[in-house]
């Protein structure tokens, strides 16, 4: 068994994020669909579809989700939010159907993350969206842990290619396992290796020494 | 009044102000992270060139981790002290059979002897002795 001694900061769970976590920074670079609900002067640039100097009330464009969430106020309404297409009744109504079929890669690759920071917007649909979140995760569950507990030693592009973000942590978590639980069948977890770090930075070395 | 309707422009800019800095700390912290992992993995000295890549911060923190970690060691098991960076696989047996995957010049073990750590050379050795090495990637661990 391989020694973890690197442990990068997790993902927030459910609404949260975590201020460290490169993963929820990565997630909260996603772009939203927005609305203004208030002028913002002198910040026309950042605007391309128009050359005014200013954004006015009522403009539609794509925000990051952590611009979005830092401006979001529920008094003020400095900006409203739209639902994604894939948050939306149409959708939840395939996610609803049958679960399994669905390409959340494509969806997403942050479909469950994403839906989870969507609900700091206060739409109507909150608990609809919640639901559905919760359903599809539920659904796809059994079919990925079986296929991450069964896929040992082969190409297992095919079973992850339509998973989301969260799905496949938990894939390659899966695998993780399974791997470590046959070396030690083997009789191999006994045996003493180098450190990965030490051999991922000798495969760098040898590529700064070529031109 | 004209003031008061920058301030959403004035919030917009906060905001990015604050996403810049929560992506330089979540790199810094990360990059400790791994420093840290290295202590455990590769040994309490660092090669040259990781710490080529370490600014004058992350070397003085490594080295007050690698501090802190052995004052914490001496002090377990009765003020014995114990290695807890070693054995962090079940020990099987008291002597393991290694090969050396590049030159390291002359090793001697507790008897006295010196063993030369030639390239492809193979040598049956105490457990303790070649942990290190082979998490540090000069000797193999030979299963039989």
């Amino acid at each position: 068994m391989d020694t973890q001694s690197y442990l990068p900061v997790q993902p927030g769970v459910g609404m949260g994020e975590n201020f460290l976590s490169l993963d929820d920074i990565v997630l909260s670079h996603e772009r939203l669909p927005i609305r203004t609900e208030c002028s913002f002067p002198r910040l026309g640039f950042l605007e391309k579809s128009s050359d005014s100097q200013d954004i006015p009330e009522g403009t539609k464009m794509e925000l990051p989700l952590w611009l979005s969430k830092g401006l979001y106020e529920k008094k003020r309404r400095v900006l409203s939010v739209e639902l994604p297409k894939v948050y939306r009744e149409g959708w939840r109504t395939v996610f609803n159907a049958d679960p399994n079929v669905v390409d959340l890669h494509k969806m997403g690759p942050y479909y469950y993350g994403l839906g989870s920071q969507m609900l700091h917007f206060d739409s109507p649909e909150n608990p609809e969206i919640a639901q559905t979140l919760l359903q599809t995760f539920i659904g796809r569950f059994r079919r990925n842990m079986d296929s991450s507990q069964n896929a040992y030693n082969e190409d297992t592009s095919a079973l992850v290619e339509r998973l989301d973000c969260l799905e496949k942590a938990l894939f390659t978590s899966g695998q993780s396992g399974l791997n470590n639980f046959q070396s030690w069948e083997k009789g191999q977890a006994s045996q003493l290796t180098a450190s990965s770090l030490v051999l991922n930075y000798r495969k760098r070395k040898i590529t700064d020494i070529q031109p | 009044s004209k003031n008061s309707e920058l301030i959403p422009s004035i919030k917009l800019r906060h905001c990015c102000l604050l996403r810049n800095q929560r992506c330089l700390t979540a790199y810094l912290y990360d990059r400790l992270l791994r420093i840290r992992a290295l202590r455990w993995e590769y040994g309490s000295v660092l090669p040259a060139n990781v710490r080529f890549h370490m600014c004058a911060e992350e070397v003085q923190w490594f080295s007050q981790y690698k501090k802190s970690l052995a004052s914490f060691m001496r002090s377990l098991g009765g003020g014995e002290g114990l290695d807890i960076t070693q054995d962090m696989k079940p020990p099987k047996s008291l002597y393991i059979e290694v090969r050396c995957l590049k030159d390291h010049g002359e090793f001697e073990i507790d008897d006295g002897t010196v063993i030369l750590l030639k390239k492809n050379s193979q040598h049956f050795l105490p457990r303790w002795k070649c942990e290190q090495l082979i998490r540090q990637g000069v000797l193999e661990h030979v299963m039989s």
